[in-house]
């Protein structure tokens, strides 16, 4: 994995320490990926579905299914496999996919960002009312705030998302209108905007095309919400259970002998040491996001990641199976990185 | 003599349990004036309860009453949470027992002076500065400018201590309370805290109410004893009076302090049935 060094100023010793935490950085997350690597290949081929026969069809003859066999490199023993696959990986080559015909590599780099764009705005929901909903159902604890919060959250949590992607269209879109239907986009403004960064809603800014703009904004409003809402349930669920746990801690009891006014007691120091295990829980939230969630890309037609991976399985297509795992993969191991440097930031106990 | 700096009169505090409401205090009575309280009693015996309770920090569901709760002349059962909020650390501040607990982990220890400060009075931040620093020297702490910028998982349990004294006094309140103020501490490190408690108090003529569990302890920095058990004061003296005290509780609790070069192999148990009070 190339990482870009920038180039610090500051003592030589700085520099050191910075070259050496970026090398340790690197080692781990190389061996982590190595480890992932292995372990979604190795389940790829021992999983009883046969990858030729998807190919060839179960009408081929003996001779041909041999041939493409031998075409695919699946005679050759596992563990030569599975070398010549960590040497096309590095290469950026995930083989090609059965099933849609195309490089898998270039088939990820058109539904990722489509699963990206959603799950971002999914989260930026969930963590702008559920955060302040946690903090609000701790403080007013038992009150009726408080039950109503939970209710939400306990709903977020029991609610099926395909139900409730249904009944979203058939009350928003069918029933009163205010938004578009399934997809990313209307047919007719599909494929203007060229993809720079894949998502719609910054590729139809940067073309300076409002009209797409809107109209996407149309299309991903409500499964972002329903994601959105999901995300809300657990943030909020864990916001409050840590926030309860602070109220009771004595430096609470501190700001408040000190005649501190009680938003700052609430939002500065009860909530200021939580901002480390709420990072934890964003963070999987996130990422379970961007794993793309399955039942309300299908349920919106949505062309991400979730969607993709579900059709490559059904179809036994390991090649775009194991590159869609990788993808994901990477997203836990790059989020989980993201909140360590976060922690080192917000924790000064985490810092020496 | 003036009217007191703090006047209570049956103060009872009660939580909620299955069984019914439980008083922890019971009908407290006593007068503060710019003098040395101190309230001693066992774990449970209300002491704590009663400190908190003067600041009106008991959060629901418990329950405080008080047929007088009296302050520098103002009602502090009448006040307004935001009257309440004014007064809380301006004019009475409360040493809580633990530093490690009691400071708050991610702010630096001159921030959370400094808050304390700026809670009440609207200073330039240079201004807050500089007293931070005054009110750290004036705790005995050295080089209190790196000091300021340390996190308290930096400093040790007696610096602590000390900042959380600061902390206090930064805003320089008429009456401390100070709540165990050194039983988290090293014994060799105590008797500097209360040394320096008791250089401030003096210094400032503020009153102070020291709640404990040390008889000696207490006996030594105060100038006058309550002595608390299950959530009633049992006996009041003088401090010098200790040793002539009435009750068979304090009694009991006396004859119960090991003596230097005592030959003693087993030292008395409380005989609760004395008083009737509750056997454990």
């Amino acid at each position: 994995m190339a990482i870009a060094d920038n180039s610090t100023d500051g003592s030589l010793h700085g520099v050191m320490r910075f070259v050496r935490s970026l090398a340790g950085f690197v080692v781990v997350v190389a061996l982590t990926f190595l480890g992932l690597l292995a372990i979604t290949f190795f389940i790829g081929r021992v999983v009883p579905i046969d990858p030729v026969l998807s190919v060839v069809g179960d009408r081929a003859t003996q001779e041909q299914y041999d041939a493409a066999k031998i075409a695919m490199g699946l005679d050759r023993p596992l563990i030569v496999q599975f070398f010549s696959y960590v040497g096309n990986v590095l290469g950026g080559d995930l083989g090609q996919s059965v099933s849609t015909n195309r490089a898998v590599a270039a088939d990820l780099v058109r539904v990722f960002p489509a699963t990206l764009e959603l799950a971002t705005l999914g989260i930026i929901i969930g963590v702008l009312l559920g955060v302040p909903m946690g903090v609000a159902a701790a403080v007013y604890q038992g009150r009726a705030a408080d039950q109503i919060i939970r209710v939400l959250a306990l709903l977020g949590y029991s609610v099926p998302a395909f139900w409730l992607g249904l009944v979203g269209l058939a009350v928003f879109y069918a029933g009163l209108g205010w938004v578009a239907g399934p997809g990313r986009i209307d047919i007719f403004y599909d494929g203007i905007v060229p993809p720079v960064t894949g998502l719609l809603l910054i590729d139809s800014l940067i073309a300076g095309d409002t009209d797409i703009f809107f109209n996407a904004l149309d299309h991903i409003a409500l499964p972002a919400v329903i994601l959105g809402f999901f995300s809300l349930a657990y943030i909020a669920r864990m916001t409050r259970s840590f926030m309860l746990d602070q109220l009771g801690q004595e430096y609470v009891t501190t700001a408040r002998v000190k005649g501190v006014a009680e938003w700052r007691v609430i939002w500065v120091h009860a909530f200021a040491p939580i901002r480390v295990p709420l990072i934890t829980v964003i963070g999987l939230s996130y990422a379970g996001l961007l794993e793309g969630s399955v039942m309300i890309e299908t349920v919106f037609s949505w062309p991400g990641i979730g969607n993709y991976l579900t059709v490559a399985l059904l179809n036994a297509d390991m090649n775009a199976v194991l590159g869609a795992t990788l993808v994901i993969g990477s997203v836990f191991i790059f989020i989980n990185k993201i909140s360590d440097v976060l922690y080192r930031i917000l924790d000064p106990r985490s810092r020496s | 003599m003036s009217a007191p700096l703090l006047s209570i009169e049956d103060l009872r505090v009660s939580f909620p349990t299955p069984k019914g409401r439980i008083e922890v205090v019971k009908g407290v009575t006593f007068d503060l004036g710019r003098e040395r309280l101190g309230i001693v009693g066992e774990s449970g015996s209300g002491k704590s309860m009663t400190g908190r309770a003067i600041l009106r920090l008991i959060r629901p569901p418990g329950v405080v009453t008080a047929s007088r709760m009296q302050f520098d002349g103002m009602d502090l059962m009448a006040l307004s949470e935001a009257d309440m909020r004014a007064l809380r650390g301006a004019r009475i501040s409360m040493i809580m027992q633990d530093p490690k607990f009691s400071l708050n982990p991610v702010m630096t220890v001159g921030r959370q002076i400094g808050e304390a400060l700026r809670a009440h009075e609207r200073l330039p931040r240079a201004a807050i500065r500089a007293r931070v620093i005054e009110m750290l020297n004036a705790v005995r702490i050295n080089d209190p400018e790196r000091v300021a910028k340390m996190y308290p998982h930096e400093v040790s349990g007696g610096m602590g201590q000390r900042v959380m004294i600061a902390m206090m006094l930064i805003p320089k309140p008429s009456l401390l309370i100070a709540d165990e103020p050194t039983s988290a501490l090293d014994v060799s490190v105590q008797a500097q805290v209360l040394d320096l408690i008791d250089d401030l108090v003096r210094e400032t003529g503020m009153g102070l109410l020291l709640i404990s569990h040390d008889l000696n302890l207490v006996a030594r920095y105060c100038d006058r004893i309550l002595v608390m058990n299950a959530g009633e004061v049992v006996e009041s003296c003088a401090a010098r009076d200790l040793h002539a005290a009435s009750h068979p509780y304090t009694k009991g609790l006396l004859a119960a302090v090991p003596q230097m070069h005592e030959t003693r192999d087993v030292l008395p148990v409380l005989d609760r049935s004395a008083w009737g009070g509750t056997g454990t």
